[in-house]
């Protein structure tokens, strides 16, 4: 017995010995800098997308930016490498994943969703000569491209269409966790009815808070506070809460007469809604993709956008959706009021 | 009689490695299969987590990350040491984590006092958050399993209370994250630069601190005697005039203080404010590391370097085109190869020493018949 132990001491210690002998000293980036790393330089655009959680086919955020990087990709030639966020993740995952990108030339680099914001800021001065960019947030540097939205006008438009269509004077508003992106969302939603009808009562609820970003993904939660909401008599009801609005559709399609606002993508062209499809009277459209496709065409053309380039209504980087027909008879009144918004005679607010 | 207990010692030790060594083992088989199973070859996937693993940046990444999963392990182990189930742990880090760092964010003390205070507010912050679940069990017979559960669950929700903009919190310039005021500059703890490798947090210090005080204090002094009897018969603790009651109100409040260290390193080290996307779960990483490490405080040091390992390594497994979710495959496995392996080598070491036992018995009992054939 005791040989046995003195012997397996001795293994592991040279093993010890051998790995960090051989290892220390050198960064992995050293390691890596001996393989080809720049092989498809070529022609195209080499585009690294680090995702948030959920990745590429949540149907709803990421995906849109996915499609923007695709369609560059059809256009430019070249490739995509994808990268996705875990719920665990600190700051150094994140930088990890950015100077792993930019580490193996990829250019441009887009992080998408505000949780880069940080770590975007420490990895773009690092790496001087890549062109990153940064969707939902704002980083302030001279390579980075802050892709923002301005989706309290979009909102404030789905307030307007709903007051319109509202027949009880009561609607409401689900929000997947109360963060200030979200509030920006019942922001100009609250607005936008107010404006139309003051009399209009809109009920608001949040799915979860703070750190808890369950409601972004529970649509089992969406469905029971849709279906409080319109028990207490509301007839319109606008989610902006990721996967779990697709369960606040699903109790709006159960009650005749009411209506839905989906948020995001065209949430009435998704396969995966068709059965509630007639229950979806517009959708808040946020068009990432739009965002996504500039900047990378811009690296393309080597005029790199840089500062933050904010999508607003006037840009087309928010917009209501128009499939299905339902909003046509009052398309008049909305384009009154986006006329409004784009002149500034309304400034919508960002915080209820 | 000398020889006999180092004996029993050196083997007891060799057990107690056993176990955890078999269980990696274990786990690198059975991930070898699942990368199999997707179309890849385990082989590549190995040596790159070895080469990248063993690069000097990602040692320091291991060392950052080791720092918190060890602060998170001793918390958890110094409950299970008295049988406790403290899984409150994530909620109590994250609470004294926001806490201390509003209290940072306020002060303008010169740092030597900043650090020190804000510390100090975190591991009383923990600490309370632990002595309710405490107080309710020695008192009202609450499961501390099911208290603190819902007391992590509270916690999420007063920290998303507080945490809004005109309350404790200030949004970002893009309007998209809440976080509290930033420390100052001078509240900021001490780090190692080393070049090109990045920088290792200086917290890595007090984690090793606190590694010797729960060695010490456990295995040194009578409170831990006392704790360790508790944890192991409470009834013959309290036959021996050891009160039950207070031991556990005790050893939750110290569980909670530690755990309050948890989220120091991020806050003094890295990201000097508490945000919205403050990282969240370490307390049941916690739970894992505390049991690979079998509670001893080397033990937890080896697992929270290999949670780091696994990490940063998989992570760049995803970047050559290995699926991410590889990660939650290696570390649940190593959990569950762990628990199995323990009651393995246990069973193999009562058999062994039954044995031996057996065998002592019989050679006596030998002697002493040969002993009245002389006679």
């Amino acid at each position: 017995m005791r040989r046995v132990a003195k012997l397996s001491a001795a293994c592991i210690a040279t093993a010890a010995l051998a790995v960090t002998a051989t290892a220390c000293g050198s960064t992995s980036s050293d390691n890596e800098s001996s393989s080809p790393s720049s092989s498809g330089g070529g022609k195209g655009v080499k585009i690294g997308l680090a995702f948030d959680v959920g990745g590429r086919g949540d149907r709803s955020f990421n995906d849109s930016a996915a499609r923007g990087a695709d369609k560059a990709k059809k256009e430019f030639g070249g490739e995509i490498k994808e990268l996705t966020a875990k719920t665990s993740d600190t700051e150094a995952d994140r930088e990890q994943r950015l100077s792993d990108l930019a580490e193996a030339g990829y250019n441009p680099i887009i992080g998408v969703g505000y949780a880069y914001a940080a770590s975007m800021g420490k990895v773009a001065a690092k790496y001087p000569k890549t062109n990153f960019g940064i969707v939902d947030s704002v980083v302030d540097a001279k390579n980075v491209d802050s892709i923002t939205f301005t989706e309290e006008q979009g909102s404030y438009l789905a307030g307007v269409a709903a007051a319109l269509k509202s027949k009880t004077k009561h609607v409401g508003f689900i929000g997947g966790v109360d963060v200030p992106l979200i509030k920006k969302f019942e922001a100009g939603y609250v607005q936008g009815v107010k404006d139309t009808n003051p009399k209009i009562k809109v009920d608001t609820q949040y799915l979860s808070h703070g750190s808890d970003t369950s409601g972004f993904a529970s649509p089992d939660k969406g469905k029971e506070a849709a279906a409080g909401m319109l028990d207490n008599g509301a007839d319109v009801i606008y989610s902006a809460a990721g996967s779990s609005g697709n369960g606040a559709i699903e109790a709006v399609n159960g009650k005749k007469g009411a209506w839905a606002i989906g948020v995001d993508s065209d949430q009435y062209s998704i396969p995966g809604l068709a059965k509630y499809k007639n229950s979806i009277l517009t959708s808040m459209v946020k068009n990432v993709d739009l965002g996504v496709y500039d900047f990378v065409k811009s690296v393309h053309g080597g005029k790199p956008l840089t500062g933050t380039n904010s999508y607003s209504l006037s840009k087309d980087g928010v917009s209501l959706s128009t499939s299905g027909g339902f909003i046509d008879d009052i398309q008049g009144k909305l384009d009154a009021a986006k006329k409004k918004i784009v002149d500034g005679s309304v400034k919508v607010k960002t915080t209820p | 009689m000398k020889k006999l207990t180092q004996r029993i010692d050196k083997e007891r030790l060799l057990l107690g490695i056993a176990a955890p060594l078999l269980a990696v083992v274990a786990a690198l088989v059975v991930t070898a299969l699942v990368i199999l199973a997707t179309g890849k070859n385990p082989g590549d996937a190995f040596s790159d987590m070895v080469t990248y693993g063993f690069a000097s940046d990602s040692q320091v990444y291991i060392l950052n990350k080791a720092t918190t999963y060890y602060l998170a392990g001793v918390a958890v182990a110094i409950g299970f040491r008295m049988n406790l189930f403290n899984i409150g742990v994530d909620g109590q880090y994250r609470l004294a984590a926001f806490i201390a760092a509003v209290l940072g964010g306020a002060l303008t003390a010169p740092g030597w006092i900043a650090i020190p205070l804000i510390i100090l507010c975190a591991m009383a912050t923990g600490a309370l958050w632990a002595a309710i679940a405490g107080i309710l069990k020695v008192t009202r017979g609450v499961s501390e399993v099911i208290s603190t559960i819902m007391l992590n669950s509270i916690a999420t929700a007063i920290i998303a209370y507080l945490l809004q903009p005109g309350k404790l919190g200030q949004l970002d310039q893009a309007g998209t994250l809440v976080s509290t005021k930033p420390l100052p500059a001078s509240s900021y703890f001490f780090s190692f630069d080393t070049g090109p490798a990045g920088v290792l947090w200086g917290f890595v210090v007090v984690a090793v601190l606190v590694g010797i005080a729960y060695w010490f204090v456990l295995g040194r002094t009578r409170f831990g005697f006392d704790l360790r009897t508790v944890g192991q018969s409470e009834s013959a603790a309290s036959a021996s005039g050891v009160s039950v009651k207070k031991m556990v109100a005790t050893s939750m409040i110290i569980s909670g203080a530690v755990a309050g260290l948890i989220g120091m390193p991020t806050l003094l080290n890295d990201s000097h404010q508490f945000s919205n996307d403050f990282p969240a779960g370490i307390g049941f990483t916690g739970i894992a590391i505390a049991l690979l490490g079998r509670n001893n405080p080397i033990g937890i040091a080896l697992g929270a370097l290999l949670w780091g390992f696994l990490e940063r390594t998989t992570n760049h497994l995803e970047f050559q085109g290995y699926d991410k979710e590889i990660l939650g495959v290696i570390q649940g496995v190593i959990v569950l190869c762990v628990v199995i392996a323990y009651e393995v080598v246990r069973r193999y070491g009562l058999k062994r020493q039954q044995q031996k036992v057996g065998a002592e018995l019989a050679a006596q009992a030998a002697a002493a018949t040969k002993k009245q054939e002389v006679a």
